[in-house]
């Protein structure tokens, strides 16, 4: 039953991600992301952990792709023309997307040597009756262990937001 | 055991099967109450003429509808458009499935040990309402960008920002009772509010929580987009709003999701506030999921009653109040709990 699931789950999750890639329709893309986040919730929960499957749920389809949504929307954003041969020339041509494929060309070699390490390292067991990570257990460590690192990534994150602010800010005069 | 199937897995699959057809029995019933409601306010008869006391008047809507044809404007995102009264229904249905709302019991004998009376038992079962609740946004985002008209765009356009605004008072009338409880099952919390204060009054957290029982309900109307924060569907400035283009049986499953939405709004208050199927005083064993019903039907008079006598905001008053108003409110109404469950060991 757990395989069946996973299995399904997985092939959503893989097949949604490479399909918001390959969208023309911007609003396509958050779509296909959208369900991409839902199956990798199902996957948690399978792993049991379903107080991560829920936050995951609330915060990247409820907050975040609401917010891309609108984005999307409110720009209106043309869908993608249809280029023809010199679509490839394009993709390498220019600096930044040179730059792009060393970056994911590295990426894939450390992707490919972690599967490899991986391979070799003993799975922990899925026995289903280990003790899942509670809402107590996961607040605990969070506001008591890494109190500070908590504090300090939602200091980050709150000048990242001032500082959006004050850069989208128009002059009052 | 009959055929390798046991009791359990039928008085489970009954149980799925009820709640759905009570969802939309309920939705049928909530649209004649709202028509025979409005009517009594506006000192009208409502409908009258299908069946008794135009109690058929629901069943008459349905055959109507399926008999209409079904259109589609030119240049809709034909996907897209037809995806969104699905996503639409299946998320305020599913939303329910996690509501406990009735006390554990053996169906009198049937089963050899009690069942909880719930669709699915979940012990986050508040999360996964609030998951479910944010993901029903969608359906109307979607169905307003997919029909390619300006009104449908400028309500789902609304829609999402209405609901994006009241969904953080929302969650934190939530958080305030889990404090209260110190649980996220639903059933855990309606287990804590059996019993009696002084021998008389029921020991519901709306006597705790009458603010955070005022921001859910507030919020919890606005969340479901009825009057009087019925924006998305504002008849005078966007025909319709977001399902303007939908017709037939698309313009139905949005019709059912809006008032399962209701029932959801209400049944997660009565488990959350009102004690579940705790009563003021006890029913017979196996009976008190009736409590459950005229305390989620209490509700949703209540939020007929308020569509029918309250005017609509204007949509920057909407905003203010989410903002300046609903939202400060319930963070003050958390730490007050808060300090109240530190301090004074509530």
């Amino acid at each position: 039953m757990d395989a069946i699931s996973f299995w399904i789950l997985a092939t959503i999750l893989v097949l949604a991600s490479v399909l918001v890639v390959g969208q023309r329709n911007p609003m396509h893309s958050v779509f296909l992301l959208i369900l991409s986040f839902a199956a990798l919730a199902g996957l948690y929960i399978l792993l049991g952990a379903p107080f991560a499957a829920m936050i995951q749920v609330i915060v990247y389809v409820g907050a975040i792709m609401v917010l891309f949504l609108f984005v999307v929307m409110l720009l209106n954003a043309p869908t993608e023309e249809a280029t023809s041969g010199d679509r490839i020339r394009r993709m390498f041509g220019a600096g930044p997307r040179h730059f792009g494929a060393v970056l994911s060309a590295v990426f894939a070699v450390e992707l490919a040597l972690a599967l490899i390490r991986l391979a070799s390292m003993p799975m922990p067991s899925a026995d289903r009756g280990a003790p899942v990570a509670t809402v107590y257990d996961i607040g605990l460590r969070l506001f008591h262990d890494y109190g500070f690192a908590f504090e300090a990534t939602s200091v980050l994150i709150l000048v990242a937001m001032v500082g959006a602010i004050v850069l989208a800010r128009r002059e009052a005069r | 055991m009959l055929f390798g199937i046991s009791r359990e897995l039928i008085v489970h699959l009954v149980i799925i099967g009820v709640v759905f057809f009570a969802l939309q029995i309920t939705a049928a019933v909530l649209v004649y109450m709202e028509r025979k409601v409005a009517a009594v306010i506006q000192e009208r008869y409502g409908p009258y003429l299908v069946g008794p006391k135009g109690l058929m008047q629901p069943l008459a809507d349905i055959l109507k509808l399926i008999m209409k044809e079904e259109l589609r404007p030119k240049g809709a995102d034909v996907v897209l458009f037809y995806a969104a009264p699905i996503l639409s229904a299946t998320a305020a249905f599913a939303a329910f499935a996690v509501i406990p709302f009735g006390a554990d019991t053996t169906f009198f004998g049937f089963l050899d040990s009690p069942i909880h009376l719930a669709a699915a038992d979940v012990n986050v079962g508040l999360l996964v309402i609030f998951a479910i609740s944010s993901m029903g946004v969608y359906g109307v985002v979607l169905a307003g960008w997919a029909s390619n008209s300006k009104y449908s765009l400028l309500g789902g356009l609304r829609s999402s920002a209405q609901m994006i605004s009241y969904e953080l008072a929302y969650g934190l009338s939530f958080a305030a009772v889990i404090l209260l409880a110190g649980s996220l099952s639903l059933r855990g919390i309606v287990d804590l509010q059996d019993g009696y204060w002084f021998g008389v009054i029921p020991r519901w957290y709306l006597f705790l929580q009458p603010f955070g029982f005022l921001i859910y309900l507030i919020a919890g109307v606005a969340e479901t987009n009825r009057a009087p924060f019925d924006f998305p569907e504002a008849e005078q400035e966007l025909v319709a709003g977001y399902h303007t283009e939908y017709s037939s049986m698309s313009f139905a499953l949005f019709f059912l999701a809006e008032y399962v939405n209701m029932a959801t709004v209400a049944a997660v208050a009565t488990d959350l506030f009102l004690g579940g199927w705790h009563g003021p005083f006890p029913l017979p064993a196996g009976f008190e999921w009736i409590w459950f019903l005229v305390k989620v039907f209490a509700i949703l008079f209540f939020y007929i009653w308020m569509r029918w006598t309250l005017p609509r905001y204007r949509y920057d008053q909407l905003m203010e109040f989410g903002w300046k108003w609903l939202l400060p409110a319930a963070v003050l109404n958390l730490l007050v709990t808060a300090g109240a469950v530190i301090y004074m060991g509530w």
